[in-house]
């Protein structure tokens, strides 16, 4: 089995931050961070990031909202 | 690691509910290729009509207007300027967006501003009246729909286009389902075809989930105002696809069939009898000539009508 990266990753969602542990992916961060990841684009330097991809310690992974509201 | 199907290159976005994984240069040029096909499957509109495309400045009309520019289509923008501020200049800040957007790429862009127009912002309007109190959704809505029908016919323009994406429409369905609005189901539609001095409505993206259109944009470099309408905080839609959302995450593909599914049983006549209804003889407003359900002033010009009317002489 191999190990998991120790430390810490963070996510930006607008003015909120959440500290997630590294070594799992992007998708489970965002459900870890109880976020929903079909209502979010992950980014790293705005580059559009794949879901499947394992956090390191130290990385911030900014989100992007997707969804917009009203009827009209 | 998911690869491009394409390409075998390393996959920047994987889309569960068609299995497919993509790298950037295929997913660009799947969105675009996808755009075509809906297009041309739903017979929304050939590259001899004439298209206006709603722009508020957000990612979907933006990535819609850049897209049919890309496919070669005649579309022009109009952006309509609401007068909202919410402390964050949203209407100024919008119209810089798509006035840049349309510079960049050559395009012609109408613009139509609220307040210089009719003497009033959206949020004013929603104070004076009974309309949404507080919330001026209903109003804006009102507002937009009036001025993109008039633009549109003023300008020649055969179809308009609107940047509504799949779960637009599906939180929409959603919500008249659980309220069985049935007059709404059945005029629920990703083309709307002309009638009676209304312009044909067509949603190109309405097969594209949300997600989709904000990837593309962002991939595309598309800038566009990421800050939502600030009366839009707590609006019931969000609350929908979010719920849809949850729904989606456990079993990928829901939001699709949920709303092909009821374009399916609409085609079969599910809503006939109620379609028919819905689609009753439409009136020219006495005041602006634009289609209306009943006869006399339109709701539209029952709005601003107040405003723009001069005060009655009293009689002698």
């Amino acid at each position: 089995m191999k190990d998991k990266a120790r430390g810490t990753a963070t996510l930006i969602l607008r003015d909120q931050t959440f500290t997630v542990p590294a070594g799992i992916t992007v998708r489970e961060a965002i459900r870890h961070a109880g976020l929903v990841p079909e209502s979010v684009l992950p980014t790293r330097e705005g580059e559009l990031i794949p879901e499947d991809e394992r956090l390191q310690d130290g990385d911030v992974i900014r989100l992007v909202a997707v969804i917009s509201g009203g009827w009209a | 690691m998911k690869r491009c199907r394409k390409c075998g290159e390393r996959a920047v976005i994987y889309m569960r509910q068609h299995r497919l994984a993509l790298c950037k240069e295929h997913y660009l040029e799947w969105f675009v290729e996808q755009t075509a096909r809906t297009i041309r499957k739903y017979r929304m509109f050939t590259k001899h009509d004439r298209v206006l495309v709603a722009v508020s400045g957000g990612k979907d009309s933006l990535a819609l207007w850049d897209v049919l520019w890309r496919l070669g289509y005649q579309a022009d923008g109009l952006y309509i300027g609401l007068g909202i501020d919410g402390g964050i200049a949203y209407s100024d800040r919008s119209q810089e967006v798509v006035e840049a957007f349309a510079q960049e790429r050559g395009l012609h862009l109408i613009v139509e501003d609220v307040p210089t127009l009719y003497g009033e912002s959206i949020p004013e309007m929603a104070r004076r009246t009974h309309r949404g109190r507080g919330k001026p959704c209903s109003v804006c809505g009102l507002v937009k729909r009036h001025i993109m029908n008039r633009v549109a016919r003023d300008h020649g323009y055969t179809v308009l286009a609107t940047g509504h994406n799949l779960d637009d429409e599906a939180a929409v369905l959603f919500a008249n389902v659980m309220t069985w609005q049935v007059g709404y189901l059945a005029r629920q539609d990703p083309v709307l075809p002309a009638r009676d001095g209304l312009v044909k409505k067509v949603k190109p993206f309405f097969r594209f989930y949300e997600r989709e259109t904000a990837a593309y944009a962002l991939l595309r470099g598309i800038a566009y105002i990421y800050d939502e309408c600030p009366f839009a905080q707590g609006a019931k839609s969000i609350y929908f696809k979010e719920v849809l959302n949850r729904l989606e995450e456990e079993r990928p593909g829901t939001k699709l069939q949920f709303f092909l599914g009821f374009l399916k049983a609409k085609k079969q006549g599910a809503f006939a009898a109620i379609q028919e209804q819905a689609e009753g003889e439409l009136h020219a407003c006495e005041v602006c000539g634009q289609p209306t359900t009943a006869p006399g002033r339109c709701a539209f010009c029952r709005l601003v009508t107040p405003l723009t009317s001069p005060t009655p002489t009293p009689s002698p």
